[in-house]
């Protein structure tokens, strides 16, 4: 057959093109973090062949909490107020669990305004992904220290930061978050296959994105530029990712690997630099976060993953089928229901 | 604390050797926490087992046990419900305001008292009889450990002789109150009635107040407002809730959960709504808003405190155009203070809530009846508008006890409002979201999940264009902000309107709305027996008001606006609202000493302000 006509385009298992999965041109700043992050959350939902109608986009204020309207346009988005996104994604997945929630926060939106919710989102194991893109500063009020900012960190003023930070990773895994990692905008093919991961989980996934914010936080003595955390970052594992919908061929030697099977049938396949590390003791990943704490270290890859925890949906008993859209005749009792309880009061 | 103000008798003090029947008041002061409630609802339904109209309200201290508490049962053969200021009949069981609580009294009354209080010395000129309750108590109770609970239960039959309860009722109140606690409910059967033969065998009546049985309460309930407004947001389709307790709110949900527990499991065993209890009103509101957005009926309960927190969420709700139903049990406030008292004190903050150009819908329910019938209008309204809708309920609503007519089976299908399925779209091709389509400001919207191309839109605050797309141009912010005008306009329109009391002839209105109702319907009967002056009464049932509210205020000279609040919130409120022309109108009586409005205290204010 003549090659002469363009190949048709690539598709997911969907039908889908990478297109169909784009959202409105970014007014971040050009070579943010936050841009690339947005990049690989497309890749991960067109590569897993993700509904968009399934998606619903969850954020709060920020830089960060714009990045929604710049990747999956075909998605349903709520841009709420500052620091309230988890409760507002709450509230969507109970009204209809068969929703995606993907959540995009920040350090000031998370680990400052945001704290107290946060920490109560990851108490539930709420089926949903939060992604934390962390630049330790306040971007759109330009340049003040977030709660993530590392001791000794020096803003371009000056300003030295002279609090310890919130390690947001090691507080999910503590209150019961299910899937914890840390990433960094930068490692395009770690993010990627955390992000996948993300996808084929069942419960709280919260992710933790180092990415530079070259206006304010890119400079010499900051501990959140490009360059201290290429020259710090220390993954935990190669990261790796299975769909459910792909053969498993290739076989790595027993001790070196370990593959996480996630609530869809897809595979984490963890290949450990560090032997002794098993990523299902939620003691061992606090420990080893506390003592890349002490080195200096950033520390990145699968701090925790449980794929057996009972989600929030699970604990409330609730129906399988959207609360949402409940014909009247199950979300309204007959007559002889009031009848009774009126008798019960005469 | 006196819970009595001073005491004015409407009949008079020669009372010796009349019969006052039906119309008195009844205290009891005891301490927190010592089972008093128990025996005050056995009281209680007696009364109203005999057909007498009777309320009951709880003035309780912000404490679990060891702090006064009063409560006040009152009789009234007109149907008189609301609190009456003054107090005839005292059961004093508490120590630590005993003899305060006598001084109170009015000439003429009968007090019961614990006897080791010797409360005889402390006047003259009212009634006393002493009971040893605590010898009474022994004799039925051997259990040492019980007998503090039990003692209260020995009242109700003392005064069952000395008012003339019927026995028979009082057991059968006892034995309900009790319900399966076969053990208990003897126990308790055995001291009233312990109470009882004592009375009859040793004391001697020597006042004038009886009770006597009529036939007035056929098919009502007794039920107070927060459960009333569970039944009817179970029945309203609600499946959302998300609360963080606060008094006087909690029971609404706590009613909830357990009438939802009861009626609302799917036949597979899985439950047809999720309650959850949020770590605070900022996060119950938020979870509000994500489930509305998503289509669900969603609601959550609170108290000022809790309204203040939801303020940011609020304004989100107004513009971002999701719907919310908010149930406001008002109380004083704000932090310690009297927060288990009652107050109309949230109607400027709540119809303004949020930053920003907001004007929010608010329902004001006077009775059980209209807890449950606005539960189901709330969510219609809120639906139907694409807009936070507030309950205006109040402590002496919420977690009083009331008499009520027994509920109506609602027939209205729910309205979800302009949601758009994926047949729609399809037909339509897409839709924009903010586009005033009918010319009632009202857009349409879709649900997240919904499975078609065009479905999806971006929800955000105030920066948008009628596409729903980001926008800060001038024009595009105007236009929306007068679209939501618009809509406000149209809600006029569809909220319940007021209920009109007029003869057609007074020159002289009364506008008044909530718990007001009852103490309002007794002091216009006042105005017209003891000073021949007609009021017209209107009574407000929601805001923004209706153009009836603009004719009522049109068609008189003077319009009182009755208050639980200090400031006369309401009457601003109008004053915002009203022609220039007609606000001089205006006059404001005003009730905020943390206990519920009664009727003298209008009338006194209006004869008042009326110069006579």
């Amino acid at each position: 057959m003549a090659s002469t006509t363009t190949p048709a385009p690539r598709t997911n298992r969907l039908g889908l093109t990478v297109i169909e999965y784009k959202g409105g041109k970014t007014t971040l700043c050009a070579g943010c973090g936050h841009n690339a992050i947005s990049e690989r959350i497309i890749d991960a939902m067109y590569e897993m062949g993700v509904e968009p109608h399934r998606v619903a986009k969850m954020s709060g204020i920020g830089c960060s909490s714009k990045t929604p309207a710049y990747f999956m346009g075909k998605s349903h988005s709520f841009n709420s107020v500052h620091g309230r996104m988890p409760s507002v994604t709450t509230g969507a997945m109970l009204a209809n669990r068969t929703l995606l929630a993907l959540g995009i926060s920040g350090d000031g939106d998370t680990a400052s305004i945001g704290i107290g919710q946060f920490i109560h989102l990851m108490r539930r194991n709420l089926p949903m992904i939060y992604i934390i893109e962390d630049n330790g500063v306040y971007g759109l009020t330009k340049g003040q220290f977030s709660a993530t900012a590392d001791l000794g960190s020096v803003l371009k003023t000056g300003v030295i930061n002279d609090l310890p930070p919130i390690d947001t990773c090691a507080l999910a895994v503590q209150l019961g978050a299910t899937f914890v990692g840390r990433s960094f905008s930068g490692d395009k093919k770690q993010l990627l296959a955390m992000l996948k991961a993300a996808i084929a989980h069942n419960g709280t996934v919260m992710l933790d994105i180092i990415s530079p914010c070259v206006t304010f936080n890119d400079h010499e003595g900051s501990t959140k530029s490009y360059k201290f955390t290429k020259d710090h970052e220390e993954p935990l594992q190669e990261v790796s990712f299975v769909p459910h919908f792909e053969d498993i061929s290739v076989d790595y030697p027993a001790g070196e690997t370990l593959d996480v099977t996630m609530h869809d049938g897809s595979k984490l396949r963890l290949h450990k630099l560090e032997e002794d590390y098993n990523p299902t003791d939620k003691l061992q990943a606090l420990s080893r976060l506390a003592k890349a704490h002490q080195e200096g270290e950033i520390l990145t890859g699968v701090f925790y993953v449980n794929t057996q925890a009972p989600n929030f949906m699970d604990l409330l008993n609730m129906a399988d089928e959207p609360l949402a859209t409940l014909p009247e005749s199950r979300v309204r009792p007959p007559k002889e229901v009031l009848d009774k309880c009126m008798d019960a009061l005469r | 604390m006196a819970t009595t103000d001073l005491a004015v008798h409407d009949i008079g003090s020669g009372r010796e050797g009349q019969r006052v029947v039906n119309d008195w008041s009844l205290q009891v002061a005891t301490v927190n926490g010592s089972g008093s409630q128990s025996a005050n609802t056995v009281i209680l339904r007696t009364i109203f087992q005999m057909g007498v109209p009777v309320s009951g309200k709880n003035l309780f201290p912000s404490n679990i046990a060891g702090l006064p508490t009063w409560y006040t049962i009152r009789a009234n053969r007109h149907g008189y419900i609301a609190r009456k200021k003054e107090i005839d009949f005292l059961v004093a069981m508490n120590p630590e305001t005993a003899v305060e609580d006598v001084k109170s009294l009015a000439p003429g009354s009968a007090v019961v008292y614990d006897e080791p209080l010797n409360l005889h010395t402390v006047r003259n000129d009212v009634t006393f009889y002493p009971v040893a309750f605590d010898k009474l108590v022994a004799t039925v109770c051997p259990d040492a450990k019980l007998r503090k609970l039990v003692k209260n239960m020995i009242y109700p039959g003392v005064l069952a002789h000395l008012l003339g309860f019927d026995m028979a009722e009082m057991e059968k109140a006892i034995r309900r109150q009790f319900g399966k606690k076969q053990k208990a409910a003897d126990l308790n059967v055995n001291a009233a009635r312990a109470g009882y033969d004592y009375a009859v065998a040793s004391i001697e009546k020597r006042d004038p107040f009886w009770a006597e049985r009529m036939d007035e309460n056929r098919d009502k309930i007794i039920i107070d407002g927060n459960a009333a407004a569970a039944l009817g947001c179970m029945f309203a389709g609600v499946t959302v809730v998300t609360w963080y307790p606060i008094t006087p709110s909690s029971s609404l949900v706590e009613s909830l959960i357990d009438y939802m527990k009861k009626y609302r499991m799917g036949p597979d065993g899985k439950s047809t709504f999720a309650i959850v209890q949020a770590e605070d009103e900022l996060a119950a509101i938020g979870m509000v808003l994500g489930a509305a957005w998503a289509g669900a009926r969603s609601m959550t309960a609170t108290a000022g405190p809790g309204i203040s927190l939801m303020a940011e969420f609020t304004g989100l709700s107004y513009y971002v155009e999701v719907p919310a139903v908010i149930w406001d049990i008002q109380r004083v406030g704000p932090s310690t203070g009297l927060p288990t008292r009652t107050s109309q004190g949230d109607i400027s903050f709540v119809a303004g809530l949020s930053h920003g150009d907001t004007r929010h819908i608010m329902l004001f329910p006077s009775k059980p009846e209209e807890c449950f019938s606005m539960a189901g209008e709330a969510f219609d309204l809120a639906e139907q508008f694409q807009t936070p809708v507030f309950i205006m309920s109040d402590l002496d609503l919420g977690m009083n006890n009331w008499m009520a007519d027994s509920f109506e089976y609602p027939t209205k299908p729910l309205n979800r409002g302009k949601v758009l399925s994926k047949e729609d779209l399809h037909r339509l091709g897409g839709f924009q979201r903010y586009k005033d389509v009918d010319g009632d400001g009202i857009g349409y919207r879709t649900l997240p999940g919904v499975d078609h191309p065009n479905a999806a839109w971006f929800a955000r605050g105030s920066g948008h264009n009628e596409k729903g797309l980001y926008s800060e141009r001038p024009d595009d912010y105007v236009n929306n902000l007068d679209r939501l005008k618009r809509k406000s306009e149209t809600a006029r329109s569809f909220v319940p309107k007021p209920e009109m009391v007029a003869d057609g002839t007074s020159k002289i209105g009364v506008i008044g709305f909530g718990t007001t109702h009852w103490a309002m319907t007794e002091s216009r009967d006042q105005l017209k027996k003891e000073y021949r002056l007609d009021v017209d009464y209107l009574r407000l049932r929601a805001f923004p008001f209706t153009k009836e509210v603009h004719e009522f205020v049109a068609s008189h000279d003077r319009i009182y606006v009755i208050d639980q609040n200090r400031d006369g919130q309401m009457r601003d409120l109008l004053k915002l609202d009203l022609d220039p022309a007609q606000v001089t109108k205006l006059r404001s009586v005003r009730h905020y000493n943390g206990l519920p409005i009664d009727a003298r205290s209008i009338t006194d204010e209006i004869i008042s302000q009326e110069g006579r």
